[in-house]
């Protein structure tokens, strides 16, 4: 079960006109634009532009006031039944900005969680399949080990494990990048570019970090203001909107 | 402000508070949903059980020790002027089991447990452990809140016994052993005033009660949690007083219901 | 952290020492030698049980032996009150029933004085020998009459 195309297709998502509210602020008014299947997308914007809240709407954990949100061609807005939202959501793996790990359970048992639910597969199975995940995030000798003693890079990978162990076709990366030196950074790229190569499944990131994704993106989201300015890295970094030129510029700024 | 702006603000409270009430039902109502479902966390569920009721054994015990103790001291120094201390025994049982030993294990298990779980609730919030369970299709409340919600459930008739039982031992301590009432005076005067049927039905059925009540707080309080670090906090210290309180006010009914 | 292994084991030992309790207080401590199967239930009707409640005690010189189930009326409309008391007691048929105030104006409560026939009375069984309850305001009402009775005879004297 190892090895490129694993994943049987993966899932191109479409945004159109979409509509969403946090309270009276207003964070997405008629957004509309695409993530290419297969590819390694990410979302960039300041703070509060809404990144992590397109990921969470297009995981379904949020609702939009209106518009469309199409995974592989299919609605994921109009997921009524129960059914339909746990069969989407197990396609989707999402890596949380935190972590989001179990505190209180091992890093194995939050990592073998998944496939204790969703499959109907032996302890032993279960052992080797998480075991085979950790290879691949590069992660060992954690089993036992609880979330809480994991370092900042060990806890994104052990994350990054957990949404890749039920092999989904769509990966969501809340701001893979964060908190991490240097070095690790690195890994965590080489990490999520591997990982786009040997399974094959689409991936959205968020980010801070606008060296890291245009080194590994194929394609680049810009929210500003409630929009979306979208494509390839080059295109979008010698973009003339006004907004995308303000970020970019803001960000150099930052930059030490 | 307007005396009218004033009585219009009160209304509004008023309502609020019975929107809270509607949604804290509600919840319960999720909560009852996902005790009936399979697949049944008994795992968890030991696991929570060891968190509520494990975990607040010492606090029970010495707490109920110190309070038997208390009532013999008092009820001696109360009873020895009409010369009726033999009857210490009485005053110490039906005290403790009708009402110390609900109410105050109740109130105790609220400070440690409760708020220790409303604490844990909320913070999973503010880190998105929740919705992670979300996307590996586990429902939170099946997961993570019926099973605190059970452990309640059982460990406080357990633990409003113990304390019983201690305070009993407690008023023995200082009444016997201390103050010289007769022992076997003691030990008779307490089985001959507590009935099970009478007392200890309905005292199990009261910390039952509570268990619920307070569970049902703290869980609604932690999972409702603004998703910040001071929404934790708010979470925590709400859960304790409104638990505590709903406590003592709950007991008045219980009592006059199944009342002498 | 606790390893599983020991951790189960607390959770078993608090189970066991809760229920342990429990069992104390019901069993040894709320022991209920009156009612249900351990029981005797006896039935006494009285013209008057004053102020008689249920729960209240059930004597034998002095010592408690039972309580009070209940307090209705019969066909004839007197009081019919049944008894729970402790089911080893054996009861001779001609046993009778006194209901006593403790104090001059304390609770009142049911005294049974046992008596020499062979025969013991059974669940359900009757007592047939019974006093009263003392009623107060009846012994304040023949005394103020009989005093009354006093003075008029001495106002006649006068007169």
């Amino acid at each position: 079960m190892e090895g490129a195309g694993e994943v049987a297709e993966a899932l191109g998502v479409e945004i159109t006109g979409l509509r969403f509210r946090r309270g009276p602020r207003v964070i997405f008014d008629g957004l509309s634009c695409r993530f290419p299947a297969g590819r390694i997308s990410v979302v960039l914007g300041g703070s509060g532009s809404g990144k992590s809240t397109l990921l969470r709407l297009i995981a379904t954990l949020e609702r939009p006031e209106a518009g469309e949100i199409r995974v592989g061609g299919e609605l994921a807005l109009s997921l009524g039944s129960a059914e339909a939202l746990r069969r989407y959501r197990r396609g989707v793996g999402m890596m949380f900005q935190g972590g989001a790990l179990l505190n209180s359970v091992s890093v194995f048992d939050n990592v073998a969680l998944p496939l204790r639910e969703h499959t109907e597969l032996g302890e032993a199975e279960i052992r080797a399949q998480v075991h085979r995940i950790f290879e691949a995030v590069d992660l060992e000798g954690v089993d036992e080990l609880l979330p809480g003693q994991l370092s900042g890079g060990m806890t994104k990978r052990a994350a990054l494990a957990r949404a890749l162990v039920l092999r989904p076709r769509l990966l969501l990366c809340d701001e893979p990048f964060s908190g991490l030196d240097p070095a690790t950074l690195r890994r965590v790229e080489a990490l999520l570019l591997g990982v786009n190569e040997r399974f094959g499944a689409t991936l959205i990131l968020t980010s801070h970090h606008v060296e890291s994704t245009l080194r590994i993106a194929s394609h680049v989201v810009v929210l500003a203001e409630g929009r979306a300015v979208e494509g390839a890295p080059g295109e979008v970094r010698a973009s003339a909107q006004p907004e995308v030129r303000e970020f970019f510029a803001d960000v150099a700024e930052a930059a030490p | 402000m307007t005396a009218a702006a004033h009585v219009a603000r009160l209304g509004g409270r008023g309502i609020a508070f019975v929107n809270e009430l509607g949604r804290l039902a509600a919840f319960a109502a999720q909560v009852a949903a996902a005790l009936a479902t399979p697949p049944p966390r008994v795992r968890r569920c030991l696991d929570e059980i060891h968190d509520v009721g494990v975990l607040s054994l010492s606090v029970i015990g010495v707490s109920g020790l110190a309070v038997g103790m208390v009532l013999g001291l008092q009820g001696y120094n109360t009873l020895v002027r009409f010369g009726a201390e033999e009857s210490l025994g009485t005053v110490v049982g039906l005290s403790l089991i009708r009402e110390l030993g609900p109410v105050l294990s109740a109130l105790l298990v609220t400070g440690r447990a409760a708020s220790a779980a409303a604490a844990e609730i909320a913070s999973m919030v503010v880190t998105e452990q929740l919705d992670g369970l979300r996307m590996m299709s586990i429902d939170p409340v099946h997961y993570v809140i019926a099973p605190k919600v059970l452990a309640f459930v059982i460990s406080m008739p357990l633990l409003s016994s113990l304390f019983t039982v201690l305070g009993l031992a407690g008023g023995y301590l200082v009444g016997v052993l201390f103050l010289g009432v007769d022992g076997g005076g003691y030990v008779s005067s307490v089985q001959g005033s507590i009935d099970v049927y009478e007392d200890v039905v309905p005292s199990l059925v009261k910390s039952l009660i509570f268990g619920l009540l307070v569970a049902m707080i703290a869980a609604f309080r932690g999972f409702h949690a603004e998703p910040h670090s001071a929404g934790v906090a708010a979470a925590t210290t709400s859960t304790v007083v409104v638990a505590s309180v709903t406590t003592l006010i709950v007991d008045y009914f219980l009592t006059a219901l199944m009342g002498v | 952290m606790v390893e599983p292994r020991a951790r189960d084991l607390w959770v078993g030992l608090f189970l066991l020492i809760g229920c342990g309790a429990i069992a104390f207080l019901s069993v040894s401590v709320g022991g209920s030698t009156y009612r249900g199967p351990r029981g005797l239930e006896l039935f006494v009707t009285f013209d008057q049980v004053g102020g008689l409640k249920p729960r209240a005690p059930v004597v034998i010189g002095g010592v408690k032996v039972g309580q009070v189930k209940s307090i209705g009326l019969d066909e004839e409309l007197r009081a019919r009150v049944g008894i729970d008391v402790d089911g080893n007691l054996r009861l001779s048929t001609d046993t009778s029933a006194s209901i006593l105030t403790a104090g001059v104006l304390g609770d009142q409560y049911i005294e049974l004085t046992p008596g020499g026939e062979e025969a013991t009375l059974g669940p359900g069984d009757e007592i047939e020998f019974k006093q009263d309850a003392f009623v107060l305001e009846r012994l304040i009402g023949r005394l103020v009459q009989s005093l009354g009775n006093e003075d008029g005879k001495g106002k006649e004297e006068e007169e």
